[in-house]
């Protein structure tokens, strides 16, 4: 056997996709196929089940950002009773859900005595909504000026600077978390969490991590914080589902969560999929290059196609009208031979016929005289 | 069918529209120079003004004064309408062009610059909206030239839009240069022309397929029926009878007020245009038809067809899709003027309410209720508005320029011989 | 020139770049290319 199987296969590979070996020989790690985010970046390990809801994370953010104070203040809980979503004055919100799931766990249960508004089998829950600062961020994939880009600490940063108002990060985020500042007519910015990135280049803990009074808010290597969240579930496999929800969620999210129940039971989507934004759309982002590359040989070619028709077609008009000009031309000298055929031939008759006339009247002539001469002759005799 | 004779025909042209050029410079132009209050042109005056406040209320408000945009409904009629169906709409530009200089369908040569004409006006009133839209319009121009954001689909728009609006500018230009009396620049455009036919085209395939995949990032936010990795295809596609159903639409409407302006190899042309362009429009829709079909079959999403959502999708198929697509095939069978007419108003329908579908209504369709968006009255208004001005700079430039007609120093010859000859008197 | 790339997103802006300014290299060279290649030919054209 002179070809192998992996031969073989090496040759299909090559010739399927010659651009794939080069890849791997030529860009290194990170560079090739697969990227694996940031070494290092940074996370948040949000524990659905130990958040009380005391919106102490709110008034923290409020703060760091220097945002105008909200209308009701943040000891004020009864905000909870309506589910929200950030706006451009609050980058991070605590929603409250009640499940009907019962849940043994001792820190559930010590939650419902808190706020003892839990009543029989349902339990309240408090769930922090702020950006996921995902590993792939859909709103930079989606940003036409390069205004959100991701940190190498894990954060997605926003450059106002660069900001053009399109709002298409908004569309394009699925956590529905950039929001807008609509009443701002001159210099409107797109506003998010930010997970406190100064705070973080100075080594300290974001604002909301620092404050939370129950630990529900862990900060760490992302890498550390999926162990650490893996770890809890093993231990406690009745506290919490088996789930940790951001390790996966678009490609990934640098804000995890833990939850006792199911998440989409605290407003958070599984229907997500695993698919980062930049794959949704790499598919028809590498099309683009290809029809310019080839539409307009193909155009050209169907243009020089249909010219090359339109030529052939006033050739073969030109063809005919040469050759029924021909065919027109050999029917009027074979007319005109045959007319000259008929006239000289009426012309002979004519002539022969004159001719004949003329030696008629001559032999008259002559008949007359020599009848003219006998008479003479006669009366001489006489 | 001799040279002499269409020779002759394009002779007796020139006279015709000599006559017909000082017919419109005394009667049209004190039209425009005196405006006539007639009942359109009342409705007309009003929809500019209060477009004028608006656009004060827009940039010294915000958005939020006249929008009814959220942070869940980041996009709106805007973006839904001008940018999304004017786009679609102005589509008539590269297929007729393709169709006449590419497909080497010459009988569409009258057809052309009033589709080019209004392919160039759609997109710049595209342009002009979106600096509505857009938080801080004076950036526009950051994308291609500042900061390319290049794994956008928005920025492959953007560049397209861009460009194409510069090629249909160009393209445009010959009838203004022609109208000036600039022989010389004019001729060296019209040269022109086979590369701009093939440049617009490949701008159009991108940009329109383009504006579809916007939305393929956002698989949790579109209803299933109407998200599809086909996206892209189908707005292009889509956008082949779009701009067709627009091209004859608008040729009627051009037939009903600016008839006087057409010469006669336009109005000769015109009903084959209108035939020709609802057999293949017919066809394209039923080719759609089919790919939309493939797409429900691909992502197995049969079962939604029996929810409220399916009546929905089913009804913009049916009613705007496979029901335009049968009145032009009867209307291309049965050499029906009228009927293919009727079609295109439907077909035009269509396309907004599939736009329209995709950027507002199956937007977002989870979202409760009260969270959904519905447009202000201002944002209507506005949109209005920017049609209202493109109607207007559409009878300005028709009522000057050579669109309906063929100048007569500048007829268009079927071998150049001919039209050197005219090109010298 | 090697860079590291860690995530897509970077990758796809850095490759989607360079693929732009090819493609514009494209559309200035085909028509240039026709150009040659049919400078031979008889001139018909009719527009």
């Amino acid at each position: 056997m002179t070809i192998t199987r992996r031969k073989f296969l090496g040759w299909i590979g090559g010739a399927a996709a010659g651009s794939a070996t080069i890849a791997g020989t030529l860009a290194h790690g990170a560079s090739n196929k697969e990227f694996k985010g940031y070494p290092n970046s940074f996370g948040v390990l949000h524990d659905i089940t130990k958040c009380i809801g005391c919106r102490k994370c709110e008034q923290a953010c409020n703060e760091i950002n220097t945002m105008p104070a909200p209308e009701k203040p943040f000891d004020d809980l009864s905000i909870l009773e309506k589910e929200r979503r950030t706006t451009s004055t609050a980058h991070t919100v605590v929603n409250k859900f009640i499940s009907s799931v019962p849940n043994s766990s001792n820190n559930v249960e010590q939650n419902k005595n808190i706020n003892g508004d839990a009543s029989g089998n349902s339990i309240a829950l408090y769930v922090k909504k702020q950006c996921n600062h995902c590993l792939e961020p859909a709103c930079a994939s989606a940003c036409f000026v390069k205004a959100f880009k991701k940190d190498k600490t894990g954060a997605v940063t926003y450059d106002a600077s660069l900001c053009v108002g399109c709002r298409y990060c908004m569309v394009a985020c699925s956590f529905n978390i950039p929001t807008y500042e609509y009443d701002e007519p001159l210099t409107p910015r797109v506003m998010k969490c930010t997970l406190c990135l100064p705070l973080i280049q100075e080594g300290k803990l974001p604002a909301c991590v620092q404050i939370c009074p129950r630990e529900a808010l862990i900060f760490g290597e992302r890498t550390e914080l999926i162990k650490q969240a893996r770890m809890r579930i093993q231990k406690h496999p009745d506290k919490y589902v088996d789930h940790i929800y951001g390790e996966h969620e678009m490609g990934g999210t640098s804000w995890l969560y833990l939850s006792p129940v199911s998440f989409s039971e605290v407003g958070m989507r599984e229907d997500l999929g695993t698919n980062s934004a930049p794959e949704l759309t790499a598919g028809a982002l590498s099309a683009v290059p290809i029809v310019v590359g080839l539409w307009p040989v193909l155009l050209t070619g169907v243009y020089a196609i249909s010219k090359r028709k339109e030529k052939i077609a006033q050739e073969e008009l030109e063809q005919a009208l040469a050759a029924a000009r021909d065919e027109a031309e050999e029917i009027t000298a074979q007319k005109l031979a045959e007319l000259k055929k008929k006239m000289t031939k009426e012309k002979e008759t004519a002539v022969k016929t004159e001719v004949k006339k003329v030696l008629d009247e001559a032999a008259k002539r002559e008949k007359a005289a020599q009848e003219a001469k006998a008479d003479a002759s006669a009366e001489e005799e006489k | 069918m001799g040279l002499q004779d269409t020779i002759k025909n394009r002779l007796s042209n020139n006279e015709l529209i000599k006559n017909s050029l000082m017919k419109s410079n005394l009667i049209n132009n004190p039209l425009i120079n005196k405006i006539e209050w007639t009942p359109l042109n009342i409705i007309t005056a009003i929809i500019l003004f209060v477009g004028f406040i608006l656009t004060i209320a827009r940039f010294f408000g915000g958005l939020g004064t006249v929008t009814n945009l959220d942070d869940n409904n980041p996009w709106g009629l805007w973006i839904g309408f001008d940018l999304l169906c004017g786009v679609a709409l102005a589509a008539g530009g590269y297929v007729t062009s393709s169709a006449c200089y590419i497909f080497g369908l010459k009988r569409y040569h009258s057809a052309v610059r009033p589709a080019i004409l209004t392919a160039f006006l759609g997109y710049a009133l595209v342009v002009f909206a979106l600096n509505y839209d857009v938080g801080r319009p004076w950036r526009l121009p950051y994308p291609i030239f500042y900061s390319p954001g290049t794994s956008s689909l928005l920025f492959e728009v953007g560049l397209c839009v861009f460009l194409y609006l510069n090629v249909l500018f160009i393209e445009f230009t010959p009838a203004a240069f022609e109208w000036l009396g600039l022989k010389k620049i004019r001729n060296f455009v019209v040269g022109l022309t086979m590369l701009l036919t093939i440049f617009g085209v490949v701008l159009s395939t991108l940009h329109q397929s383009s504006l579809g995949a916007l939305f393929l990032i956002a698989p949790s936010k579109l209803h299933p029926l109407w998200y599809s990795g086909y996206l892209p295809v189908y707005f292009f596609i889509s956008s082949m009878f779009a701009g067709m159903s627009m091209v004859i639409f608008e040729g009627s409407l051009a037939h009903k007020y600016l008839h006087h302006k057409m010469d006669e190899t336009h109005l000769s042309e015109s009903d084959g245009v209108v035939l020709g362009f609802s057999k293949a429009a017919s066809f394209v829709m039923m080719g759609y038809l089919g790919i939309k079909l493939i797409g429900l079959s691909i992502d197995n999403n049969w079962h939604h067809l029996f929810t409220s959502w399916g009546l929905w999708f089913l009804f913009e198929l049916i009613g705007f899709v496979a029901l335009p697509a049968f009145i032009y095939a009867v209307a291309a069978r049965e050499k029906n003027v009228k009927l293919a007419r009727v079609a295109s108003i439907l077909g035009v329908l269509g396309i907004i309410l599939n736009r329209l579908n995709i950027s507002l209504v199956a937007f977002n369709w989870q979202l409760p209720l009260d969270q959904r968006y519905f447009p202000s009255w201002m944002e209507i208004a506005i949109s209005v508005f920017v049609v209202t001005v493109g109607i207007v700079a559409y009878r300005l430039i028709t009522a000057y320029m050579p669109i309906l007609y063929e100048h007569p120093n500048y007829k268009h010859g079927d071998d150049s011989k001919n039209k050197h000859g005219h090109q010298e008197d | 020139m090697e860079q590291v790339f860690y995530t897509l997103q970077d990758f796809m802006v850095h490759t989607k770049g360079i693929t732009y300014l090819i493609m514009g290299g494209l559309l200035a060279a085909l028509p240039l290319f026709w150009l040659f290649l049919t400078g031979r030919d008889e001139k018909n054209k009719t527009f």
